[in-house]
């Protein structure tokens, strides 16, 4: 059985209480980022029904979030997941050619992880950095004015940064 | 050079942080605003003619003074930091690098609309920008400009920041309310509003990021002075989120007294079109709002310059005109293909479709498709009547301005560049063939700030 860690609930009770009494699923959004980040990357129907207990709702009322917004995982992923921009701006910029290159690099398709669990290319829409275009996000930040060359630099990195924690 | 009053202080080192805010002044709209009965605030508002940075431009006192007051119901400030319009990331800059700004535009617009507590309904990607907002709330509130009986006045304000996962939809102010509440971000029809039945069924303003920055140098100035800046019912400035195929993207604050032409050639602004090319188009206010060809941009239909203006920008309506819309300027030079971009947008509405109305939900999928054919070389003549004919019974047919937003880009795309859709159903397998590249873009641009 999967648990949030006594520091992880200390978060969960700060986010629960910024909301007025009885409205606790206002929490909803931020306590399934956290379950994501938790448990592996992703919301598998143990981690959703975990948080539908924490927040008293029922489970149908976490799944019906967790399908609507795109930055929830309903399966794993990989450690690494390039997430690239393809709308307009960042097309007058390129980023056709950089999805081709990752996954030509890779020898994945979109929406694909590799063999070895390493890397996923998700392809997203605008991120609001139209100007540093074409760019990805990776995690928690950006990875902006993309070149082939960046891109193997960060691949590179990866794979020794995965190495490392071995 | 134009006026500034959002970015005035954006290259000072460590204004990120406190003490150096303060230090320049900051915190000083929030002196005086306390000091005043909080109905004085929204009149000051009222008097500088803000209108919402968000897209709609509504002018913003107004929209502050219609909030109900039921005798014992809390009432809400909640702002859109949702900013996921193509072609938008000025709301991101402010917060990145001036979050005290924002910060201390809430606290005068808390006061002035009774919210104790305050929330910032962030798009869920911009992740680390959290950490700098909470960052910033902390010092604010460790120097008592937060929390309880802020100033001796009795006042208590808290502000918390609700991270979003990723929908379009949610910019839009009762698909944010649902999902502030923790449900799928739904659009809501519209009556009840928001300043009527808003989060919790309580009394809600919805106002965008650079609106409630906007509101620390209307209260410094006083709305009065504020409303010289600019002309007509264009007041104050403008951040301008620029991106596309100019020589210097980035956000910059203009004063709407300066035309398209200035902006997009001057060196203080975009810098002109890289690697000697001409301009071709340009969506001028983020991708909802209509592409103009370059002389119908530069040059209204009735010959005069153009200016980056609300009034001169939507000039000629949608025949031969535009909008200023969230600001977010998107340039094509002349090698760019306009079926290409607008499938992309196609398939940007497709995407953050609620699915609530049919015509919203199975247009825009059919407008995917039926672009995405043209596009690779499988289209037909009859298509492009079919799509004008999709667009034109989705727009004003749903729930909420999503199903417009994602008609309009198409509609204008065939008023004014029919002639390259025909290219591609004639021309179906040079169509197939033709290859994007990064082309010449590869080297590292300058990114621009103010
Ligand atoms: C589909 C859609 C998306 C929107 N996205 C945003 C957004 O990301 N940010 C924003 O401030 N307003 C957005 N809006 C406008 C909001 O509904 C609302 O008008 C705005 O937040 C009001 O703030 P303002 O008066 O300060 O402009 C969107 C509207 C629609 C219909
Ligand atoms: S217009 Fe589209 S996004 Fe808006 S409510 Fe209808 S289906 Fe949802
Ligand atoms: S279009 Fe790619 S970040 Fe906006």
């Amino acid at each position: 059985m999967i648990q949030f860690s006594d520091e992880k609930m200390t978060e969960v009770r700060r986010l629960i209480a910024r909301y007025p009494e009885g409205k606790q699923k206002s929490a909803l959004l931020p306590v399934l980022h956290l379950a994501q980040e938790t448990f592996g990357g992703w919301l598998s129907s143990e981690t959703m029904d975990y948080v539908a207990s924490l927040l008293q709702i029922e489970p149908i009322e976490v799944y019906e979030v967790a399908t609507f917004y795109s930055m929830y995982n309903l399966k794993p992923v990989g450690k690494y997941m390039f997430e690239v921009c393809q709308t307009g701006p960042c097309m007058l910029n390129g980023s056709d050619d950089i999805i081709k290159y990752i996954g030509e690099t890779l020898s994945i398709k979109p929406g694909e992880t590799t063999a070895d669990g390493l890397f996923t290319l998700k392809t997203v829409e605008c991120l609001g950095a139209c100007g540093y275009a074409p760019m990805m996000q990776m995690g928690k930040h950006y990875r902006e004015h993309l070149t082939k060359e960046k891109v193997d630099a960060i691949i590179a990195e990866c794979r020794r940064n995965a190495a490392a924690n071995n | 050079m134009g006026r500034k009053v959002l970015l005035d202080k954006a290259h000072i080192e460590g204004i990120r942080y406190y003490d150096v805010y303060r230090k320049n002044g900051g915190y000083a709209a929030v002196e005086k605003a306390l000091k005043m009965d909080p109905a004085a605030v929204v009149e000051e508002v009222k008097k500088s003619g803000l209108r919402g940075r968000g897209g709609a431009g509504f002018p913003t006192g107004m929209k502050w003074s219609f909030i109900a007051k039921p005798e014992g119901v809390p009432r809400h400030l909640v702002c859109n930091a949702d900013e996921s319009e193509p072609g938008t990331f000025k709301d991101r800059y402010l917060m990145e690098f001036i979050p005290h700004l924002l910060i201390e535009g809430l606290i005068v617009s808390s006061w002035a609309l009774g919210s104790n507590n305050t929330y910032i309904y962030i798009r869920g990607e911009y992740a680390w920008i959290v950490d700098i907002l909470e960052q910033a709330i902390t010092e604010a509130k460790n120097n008592g400009w937060l929390g309880k009986n802020i100033m001796n006045t009795g006042f208590d304000c808290e502000i918390h920041v609700q991270r979003g996962a990723g929908a379009y939809i949610c910019g839009e102010e009762t698909a944010l309310i649902e999902s502030l509440e923790g449900k799928r971000g739904n659009p809501r029809i519209k009556p009840p509003f928001p300043a009527v039945k808003g989060v919790w069924d309580r009394p809600t303003v919805v106002n965008n990021v650079e609106t409630l920055a906007a509101v620390v140098p209307i209260i410094n100035l006083g709305g009065e002075e504020y409303a010289k800046i600019g002309v007509g019912k264009s007041t104050g400035t403008k951040l301008i989120s620029a991106c596309g195929n100019i020589k210097k993207p980035g956000v910059y604050e203009i004063d709407m007294t300066i035309s398209v032409e200035e902006f997009i050639y001057s060196d203080e602004y975009c810098g002109g079109i890289p690697n000697g090319k001409k301009l071709k188009a340009c969506i001028p206010g983020g991708s909802s709002v209509p592409i103009l060809p370059a002389n119908l941009l530069l040059k209204t239909a009735k010959g005069e310059q153009r200016m980056m203006t609300y009034e001169s920008l939507s000039d000629g309506g949608f025949a031969t005109g535009s909008m200023m819309g969230s600001g977010g300027f998107i340039v094509f030079d002349e090698d760019q293909c306009v079926v290409r971009h607008t499938y992309t947008l196609a398939r940007f509405y497709r995407h953050e479709s609620c699915g609530q109305c049919s015509p919203c939900r199975e247009g825009t999928g059919w407008m995917e498709k039926i672009l995405k054919n043209i596009e690779y070389g499988s289209g037909k003549m009859s298509d492009i009547d079919l799509l004008w004919d999709i667009q034109r019974r989705i727009e004003g047919n749903t729930i909420c301005p999503l199903g417009d937003a994602a008609a309009w880009p198409v509609a204008a795309a065939i008023r004014h560049f029919r002639d390259e859709f025909e290219w591609h159903v004639n021309n179906p397998e040079e169509s197939q063939r033709r290859n994007y590249g990064l082309a010449h873009y590869a080297d590292e641009r300058q990114v621009v700030v103010g």
